[in-house]
């Protein structure tokens, strides 16, 4: 047996549900998961190897066959298309001699192309490692490449004044924050969180409920649910023991606000954590951060640090014997699913991020069967505020159905691209302006999941839950860009992410993205169009969760938006064959059958002429 | 707690928390499932069951009933929902019912005639997908697999309890995975329990074939809705 395993699984006590841990530290000693480590990892938690590959081929940061000395992702988003996308990963296959998904010949580095990291208002940025680098350009890959060839590491590259990894400044050497507009509610300075954390719990945990249900609070995470009373069920449900999580996962493309919140306002992210510990009775909490702010984690466990060392975080917390509480960072490792809540708490368990059948919903049966309560940042945040400030103040903010305001991270054609706090009620054309967006033509509202909106029919739609209620992404698309090969990426992004445990989602995704292809192509007629409608409202309503719930919107939401788009690449049926049927290309299985019957041979496909090339 | 609910607009009396599909059922209102079996927990991954309870479409083998309950089930929109669906998973794997050993006795094709499809309304995909034939009694024929998840949660080693079948990789790029060891010390019986569990030809036990001649096949003695709602062989 393999000491360095052995003391792995020791570390964790052979608990499976925290496999997620052990294979990344199986993953940092051999730079992948050799087939040999993941069979000891195996025997020694009682599994069989193909469950443990069950989880670890879940994840794509995971990489089960050898990697380079370094690893690249390129963040492959729409907006690093449109700022440079191309040329960078061309200066990168040309400096690296990586071919993009592969390592290069010297086994130095390995190259690949990621979503969405989180900082679309710095692209093209990509992770070396466990370092991030943002607005690059073909110079500055041969800068960053030429360094990692002489020796120098991600970390002396980046950080050259080797800075302390848990400090502030090492996080804004890496990346910008960009609050281009601060408000009431998020980035507040000058807390006094011990007597804040005292007043609440004086008060007693129905009133912090009354406070937030007063207040109005809905969850920022996306669906809106109200924050007082998922609290308030999760309180009440029945339970040895309670979980509060911290959804970090910020996954959806063009969002970064929780970057942002978690870099500049941590602490009322924690103090947040803490008001729902002390209300639904939780002893333990986690903060699931995604993969991509890896670089935040050092931060963020110093922050904890400074909790603990006021008595806001562990045993007898302010002195009360019936407050014992803590927090841990569980790293995701990529999947974008995982920000679905149920699926991240699958993910805490060190399983597949797969969302759960509801019912039971998690405040009933969340983490390890025990209610839980899940937040996302920017609601905890805002948890916080509501309880200095009071529920009326909170009120008085925003509009009657959508109270209080919202972190906007805006990116794409627009002056001043970054993070905006807005009231819930402004207009887009308010929001446009703000940004200096240039020339806009059509805005994605909440990311592929969202709508896109065209400027001059929607430009007085107003944020908030009943109309354009946005999770957090905007991004500006001017006359000039691709509108339906957009689409088509955001589509190949649902491909990609999809977990794949039910039909439509996983199945019907792929049919809308070819559709979208063939549309594209100019091989598509109206009856493509009509079946992309229906087949996409299979996919939104028989799908399992909210990733098929809403993968279609970029095709749903631009075909009415923009039908002249889709309309103007349509290609009229001549005869009795639809467009899309390639007669040539059909008759080359026959050809091949005939070849392959002579010969009794196989023969690969690719061998076979195609007909188009030859023309 | 009895409650009462209504399916299609009829009053049904029932348990509380009782499954809906086997609520349906009872009152002789066949819901098609795939990866649903009765008594063990829900997987809801096949979605072939969807239905609108209150409105709102949800897959009905996930669904406890709760006093008033709206279900809506036989309707022109949910019957083609359902349809495309299995449409869908045809096109999605190789099911080529006439060259298969599960003819006959396969759940996707048995409730494809069921709902009364033809053909496929999504293009074929013809996935080449390897099989696997490592172990001594049991293969995989994994361009079948609809990824039901069925062996997956309910076939588990009888010594250790280990998972003896696995997904890996996701969404497009899943495919089923055995563990040859495991699989090898499976009872005849497990064995045989593993094969048919399996909803389509994915599972196939090594050795047995065609056995059952066309006319006595098993969805030929009884359809797949006769056995859904209990009813006795004619």
């Amino acid at each position: 047996m393999n000491n360095r395993i052995q003391a792995i699984i020791q570390r964790y006590q052979t608990d499976r549900t925290r496999l997620l841990d052990m294979l990344w530290e199986l993953h940092h000693l051999y730079g992948y998961l050799p087939d040999e480590a993941l069979s000891e990892l195996a025997d020694g938690l009682n599994m069989a190897v193909e469950d443990v590959r069950e989880t670890s081929s879940f994840y794509h940061y995971f990489h089960h066959r050898s990697t380079g000395s370094y690893t690249l992702y390129l963040s492959n988003t729409v907006i690093a298309r449109m700022q440079g996308y191309q040329e960078v990963l061309d200066a990168l296959e040309r400096e690296t001699g990586a071919t993009l998904g592969e390592m290069d010949p010297s086994g130095t580095f390995s190259l690949y192309d990621t979503p969405c990291i989180g900082l679309s208002d710095q692209e093209p940025a990509m992770l070396v490692d466990e370092v991030v680098f943002t607005r690059l350009t073909p110079e500055k890959v041969s800068g960053i490449i030429s360094q990692l060839k002489c020796g120098r590491s991600p970390e002396e590259i980046a950080n050259p004044r080797a800075l302390p990894k848990a400090d502030i400044a090492y996080i804004d050497q890496l990346v910008g924050t960009n609050i281009c507009k601060a408000g009431p509610v998020f980035f507040h300075k000058g807390n006094d969180f011990p007597e804040l954390l005292k007043n609440c719990l004086d008060a007693g945990p129905e009133a912090v409920i009354a406070a937030i249900t007063q207040a109005q609070l809905r969850g920022h995470g996306g669906a809106g649910f109200a924050t007082g009373l998922k609290w308030k069920l999760c309180r009440e449900a029945p339970g040895a023991t309670k979980y509060i999580i911290c959804n970090a996962d910020e996954g959806e493309p063009g969002t970064f606000k929780d970057r942002v919140l978690l870099t500049r306002s941590p602490q009322a992210v924690l103090m947040g954590m803490v008001l729902a510990a002390s209300v639904i009775g939780a002893r333990e909490g986690i903060i699931y951060l995604r993969q991509e702010y890896i670089y935040l984690k050092a931060y963020l466990e110093q922050q904890l640090q400074l909790f603990r060392e006021q008595q806001l975080l562990g045993k007898n917390i302010l002195g009360r014997a019936d407050f014992n509480f803590d927090i841990r960072i569980q790293m995701g490792a990529g999947a974008y699913i995982c920000g679905d809540e149920s699926a991240l708490i699958e993910s805490c368990e060190g399983k597949r991020g797969t969302p759960r059948v509801k019912p039971p919903y998690p405040v009933e049966q969340g983490y390890l069967g025990m209610p839980t309560c899940v937040n996302n940042v920017e609601t905890l945040v805002a948890v916080t505020r509501v309880m200095q400030e009071g529920a009326e103040w909170y009120q008085s903010l925003g509009t009657e159905d959508s109270r209080g305001c919202r972190l906007m991270s805006v990116s794409g054609d627009c002056q001043r691209p970054g993070v905006y706090e807005i009231e819930w009620g402004t207009s887009l054309n308010q929001l446009l302006t703000l940004v200096g967006a240039e020339d806009p033509w059509a805005v994605q509202i909440s990311g592929p999941s969202g709508e896109c909106v065209a400027v001059d029919k929607g430009g007085e739609r107003r944020f908030g839950y009943g109309d354009l209620s946005c999770n957090g992404s905007v991004m500006i698309f001017n006359r000039s860009r691709d509108l339906l090969g957009i689409v088509k990426h955001f589509m190949q992004f649902f491909v990609d992410e999809s977990c794949g445990i039910c039909t439509p989602c996983r199945s019907g995704n792929v049919d809308l993205r070819n559709k979208m292809e063939r549309i594209i192509a100019g091989r598509g007629c109206q009856q493509d169009l009509d079946e992309m409608v229906s087949w996409g409202e299979l996919v939104r309503s028989t799908s399992r969760c909210g990733l098929g719930g809403t993968s279609p919107n970029p095709i749903l939401t631009t075909l009415q938006q923009f039908p002249e788009l889709y309309q103007a690449k349509l290609t009229e049926q001549s005869g009795v064959l639809l467009p899309s049927f390639d007669l040539e290309a059909a008759l080359q299985g026959n050809e091949r059958a005939r070849i392959e019957l002579t010969h009794h041979d196989y023969i690969p496909r690719e061998l076979i002429q195609d007909p188009e090339t030859e023309k | 707690m009895s409650i009462q609910i209504t399916i299609d607009g009829q009053p049904v009396v029932t348990e509380a928390g009782e499954n809906l599909v086997d609520v349906a059922a009872q009152n002789s209102v066949y819901i098609p499932t795939l990866c649903y079996l009765k008594g063990k927990p829900c997987l809801g991954t096949c979605r072939v069951c969807s239905v609108r309870v209150n409105g709102h479409f949800t897959a009905a083998c996930s669904v406890p009933v709760t006093e008033g309950m709206q279900v809506e089930v036989d309707t022109a929109e949910l019957a083609d929902m359902r349809k495309a669906l299995i449409e869908s998973l045809f096109s999605e794997g190789n099911h080529n019912c006439p060259s298969c050993e599960k003819s006959g006795r396969c759940e996707l094709q048995a409730t494809g005639y069921e709902v009364g499809m033809v053909v496929s309304r999504f293009p074929y995909r013809f996935p080449l997908r390897p099989r696997e034939v490592a172990a001594d009694h049991i293969w995989l024929e994994r361009d079948r697999c609809i990824f039901c998840q069925r062996c997956v949660e309910f076939i588990r080693d009888r010594q250790t309890d280990q998972k003896i079948f696995a997904i890996k990789g996701r969404g497009t790029a899943a495919q089923i995975e055995v563990n040859t060891e495991l699989a090898n010390r499976m009872p005849p019986e497990q064995v045989r329990e593993a094969a048919d569990i399996c909803p389509v030809g994915c599972i196939i036990e090594k050795g047995v074939g065609f056995n059952d001649p066309i006319g006595r096949r098993k969805f030929e003695l009884q359809s797949v809705r006769e056995r859904a709602l209990g009813e006795e062989e004619s």
